[in-house]
């Protein structure tokens, strides 16, 4: 039963770092500001919650458990909000989205 | 050295790995918005590693100060994005609503 336990919070604990690892892949090699938010906002949200809850799993039910419940509650809020918020910030300062609207492409390409 | 250990461990070693992938994002990034989403990320990572470390040292006191990172991480965000669309921290969003 105990090794059941550690094998379910080891495989979320691999999981976790696997998908931040992917996230980070992503905020390096995307192209642009928007694809790398989708990266980073996703994997982030994901990975961050998948460690918390190994974490969780490993440490039984304490006063920890809490505590870890509180972390992961928060970055599964906080993570998409501080995405969405960077999003608009970034519109409203005249970035352009790599795969805007046609006419906007081709006025990209022209210029470039 | 258990099992547990070695799988703390390596998460610790991936997770040092994605805050240096943060890290130089936030030093190339082209527009501000990259270094602010980079920053971001990389505070995300601050607040597990803080967790990891305390269980690896067996010391789960950490995770008081992991909470208070990631508190302070996300109202950090919110003020620089906030900073750079108004130039002010003081004046509430009235006209466009929030940031």
């Amino acid at each position: 039963m105990a090794l059941a336990v550690d094998i379910v919070s080891w495989v979320l604990l691999a999981s976790g770092a696997a998908f931040l690892f992917i996230a980070g892949i992503g905020l390096l090699r995307l192209p642009d500001v928007f694809t790398r938010m989708h990266a980073a906002g996703i994997g982030d949200t994901l990975g961050a919650s998948l460690i918390a809850g190994g974490l969780m799993v490993q440490s039984g039910f304490t006063l920890v458990t809490v505590k870890l419940l509180f972390i992961l509650l928060f970055l599964f809020f906080t993570s998409p909000t501080a995405t969405h918020a960077l999003a608009k910030a970034a519109l409203a300062g005249r970035v352009k989205p790599l795969l805007a609207p046609v006419p906007d492409r081709e006025e990209k390409k022209s210029k470039s | 050295m258990s099992a547990t250990t070695t799988v703390l461990a390596g998460t610790t070693a991936a997770v040092l790995v994605v805050m240096a992938m943060a890290l130089a994002r936030a030093i190339l990034g082209p527009t501000v918005y990259d270094r602010i989403l980079a920053v971001n990320m990389f505070g995300t990572k601050t607040v597990l590693i803080i967790a990891l470390v305390g269980f690896l040292a067996g010391r789960p006191d950490f995770l008081d100060i992991a909470l208070l990172y990631a508190l302070i991480n996300f109202i950090g965000t919110i003020a620089v994005l906030k900073f750079l669309r108004y130039g002010d921290l003081g004046r509430a969003s009235d006209e466009e609503g929030e940031v």
